[in-house]
């Protein structure tokens, strides 16, 4: 079923959470809410689900306004962050809850209602837990307990709320891939909130970047990875180096030194962010050369496949902090030592103009 | 033995303290009535403890208890869930009133509730003026009179867990379909019942030994509305000391018994709940 957001704008107190945000979300897929705490993502989700209303702005479900109906009659699976079980049902009760509150005129008996409960276990692999109480089950085991609830009242769309964000690390790969394959085999219209890029970029269909109650970016997670078409997009997804500059003839100067790049679109003078990842910026150490920005080598960190040098920038770029991302190849040819002056110069830039300060907002939901 | 590898001390201090302390306040005041009441025989004994103006006051004042824990179970609930879910002008101040009947003497409680159901009070000039029915001097008097003072334990004892409820329990439980009366019955009421009892037990053990209040509002007519400890203090007053230690006896171990009831009744709630796991 297609979900469709237009003009959404929710304030709390003076906080804007949202702020006119309208979005598609396509029939089938899984798409991922992404951003910082207090981006709104969370808030947008709840008002998709009802268990919270927009001050203006519309929500759509299969075409249909559903702004004014309440979230009992919005059919939507959610699954919360805290896993929200019932501590005093079964793992069974808690799966069966949803079909045992339907009016009795469409009740399913209680033999299929059992059924149904063990098949959806099954499918969340945790049969074998159907006696137990949530108490005694694993965070990982909890929250495949709430997803298997939420499927049970046939949802016509799965709303997860940081479904993975109280799991340890280990376990959150290990469902992240799981989500990835129960959707795959359900398909049925899910959006989750992370704020987490890895899991954003590694599970969803499309994902939905947001900051400060606007949405940044949409698009496939290799596109929103590879071309960010924000300062906020590139640097919340991934590790990133930032030069403060200014644009130039044939490059950006950021201080004494000068990065060379191809503007077609900038004006001359005008401020800009200059990005480049780990693995584009490349460690010069012939002093000959005067290209790039200087810098001076604080820490190398050789471990496993690929070594990072930091760095601290010197002259223009003085007080930054920089790092760089090499083969241990590499990193013996270059036979850095800590406190060694060099220069970065970037094999890849990417210069946006300096955005425009906004006003300070207090932080929320 | 667990006691050589407990890594808190004093075990044995505290033991010894915590049983002597009993002992001096609980265990040999309480052994003492039954020493009294050694010296009646079996059959005197029986006598005074069976005598019909005797049978009708444990009615009169377990029934009465157990009506009143009963009604500020059901009210109780209702305060607690106002006063932590909502927020209105002067909460701060209905919560401190919520504690009065703890902190009032039970005879300003007794002389006020009184003044209010008799016949020309306030209020008892329209309940037992216009509609005819008696309040005050009569057993709806020695509710009243329970109720009020058992009210703090119910609020007191489910507030704490009303405040730590969850809210997404309560969305789940919509967005799976549940009704708000659903939700309740359900979701919360399961959550709710083990404070609730515990409130209702206290509410109860307190209506039981309650004297002060009631007996300005009760009338005190025999067979109609003499509660037990107005009896044990009559035959006090009659120098009849066995007398009162055998009903005091009676009184004893029939709230022991329900007590007990009411804490096995707690740990099995807590036990199908999946609580103590």
């Amino acid at each position: 079923m297609s979900i469709r957001v237009e003009n959404i704008r929710k304030q709390f107190g003076n906080f804007v959470a949202l702020d006119n945000v309208s979005l598609d979300f396509p029939t089938g897929e899984l798409t991922a809410l992404l951003g910082p705490s207090g981006c709104g993502k969370t808030t947008l989700l709840r008002i998709i689900a009802g268990l919270e209303t927009a001050d203006s702005g519309r929500v759509l479900l299969e075409g249909e306004d559903a702004s004014s109906t309440s979230v009992r009659e919005r059919q939507v699976g959610f699954v919360f962050q805290h896993y929200a079980l019932f501590k005093h049902m079964t793992v069974f009760d808690n799966v069966a809850f949803g079909l045992r509150m339907k009016p009795r005129s469409v009740r399913p008996s209680e033999a299929s209602i059992a059924e149904k409960v063990h098949r959806l276990l099954d499918l969340v692999q945790l049969d074998w837990l159907a006696d137990r109480f949530p108490s005694q089950l694993s965070g990982g085991q909890r929250q495949r307990i709430a997803l298997a609830r939420a499927l049970a009242v046939e949802p016509r769309v799965l709303l997860l709320d940081e479904p993975f964000g109280a799991l340890d690390a280990k376990v959150r790969k290990e469902l992240r891939r799981w989500l990835r394959r129960l959707h795959d085999e359900l398909h049925v219209t899910s959006i989750f909130v992370t704020h987490d890029q890895e899991e954003a970029l590694e599970v969803a269909d499309q994902v939905v970047l947001m900051n400060h109650g606007h949405v940044e970016q949409v698009g496939a997670p290799e596109e929103v990875y590879r071309h960010p078409s924000t300062p906020f997009g590139y640097s919340f997804l991934g590790a990133v180096n930032l030069f403060h500059g200014r644009v130039e003839e044939g490059g950006v100067r950021v201080g004494d030194d000068s990065l060379p790049h191809d503007h077609d679109d900038l004006v001359h003078g005008s401020e800009v962010l200059a990005f480049a990842r780990p693995h584009e910026l490349e460690i010069v150490t012939d002093g000959s050369r005067s290209d790039g920005v200087a810098a001076t080598v604080s820490r190398i960190l050789s471990f496993g496949v690929t070594a990072r040098v930091e760095l601290d920038g010197a002259n223009g770029a003085s007080g930054r902090h920089f790092e760089v991302e090499l083969t241990r190849d590499r990193l013996l040819e270059l036979d850095l030592r800590e406190g060694q002056a060099v220069r970065l110069a970037p094999s890849r830039l990417k210069v946006f103009p300096k955005p425009e300060e906004r006003p300070a907002q207090r932080r929320g939901r | 033995m667990a006691l050589r590898t407990n890594v808190l001390p004093g075990f044995g201090l505290s033991l010894g303290y915590t049983l002597v302390y009993l002992s001096l306040i609980v265990l040999i005041p309480l052994a003492g009535v039954f020493l009294r009441t050694m010296e009646l025989s079996w059959g005197e004994f029986w006598q005074v403890a069976t005598s019909p103006r005797v049978v009708a006051s444990y009615r009169i004042s377990f029934g009465l208890s157990l009506l009143a824990a009963a009604i500020n179970a059901v009210f109780g609930l209702l305060l607690a869930w106002s006063l932590v879910r909502y927020t209105f002008p002067g909460k701060k101040l209905v919560d401190a009133l919520v504690d009065l009947p703890f902190a009032l003497p039970t005879a300003v409680a007794g002389i006020s509730l009184t003044a209010l159901y008799a016949r020309n009070g306030w209020l008892g000039q329209w309940i037992e003026g216009e509609w005819g029915v008696k309040v005050a001097f009569g057993p709806l008097g020695i509710l009243v009179a329970l109720t009020f003072i058992g009210l703090p334990f119910v609020v007191r004892t489910v507030q704490p867990i009303l405040e730590d409820l969850e809210t997404e329990l309560e969305e789940a439980a919509a967005s799976l379909g549940a009704r708000r009366w659903q939700t309740f019955r359900h979701v919360l009421l399961p959550i709710l019942t083990p404070a609730l009892l515990t409130g209702f037990a206290l509410a109860f053990a307190r209506a039981v030994g309650e004297y002060g209040s009631v007996i300005f509002i009760a009338g005190n007519i025999p067979l109609v509305s003499e509660i037990t400890p107005l009896l044990i203090i009559t035959k006090l007053e009659q120098y009849e000391y066995a007398g009162a230690t055998a009903i005091a006896t009676v009184m004893l171990i029939f709230s022991f018994i329900l007590l007990l009831a009411i804490n096995g009744l707690q740990a099995w709630t807590e036990r199908v709940t999946g609580r103590d796991r």
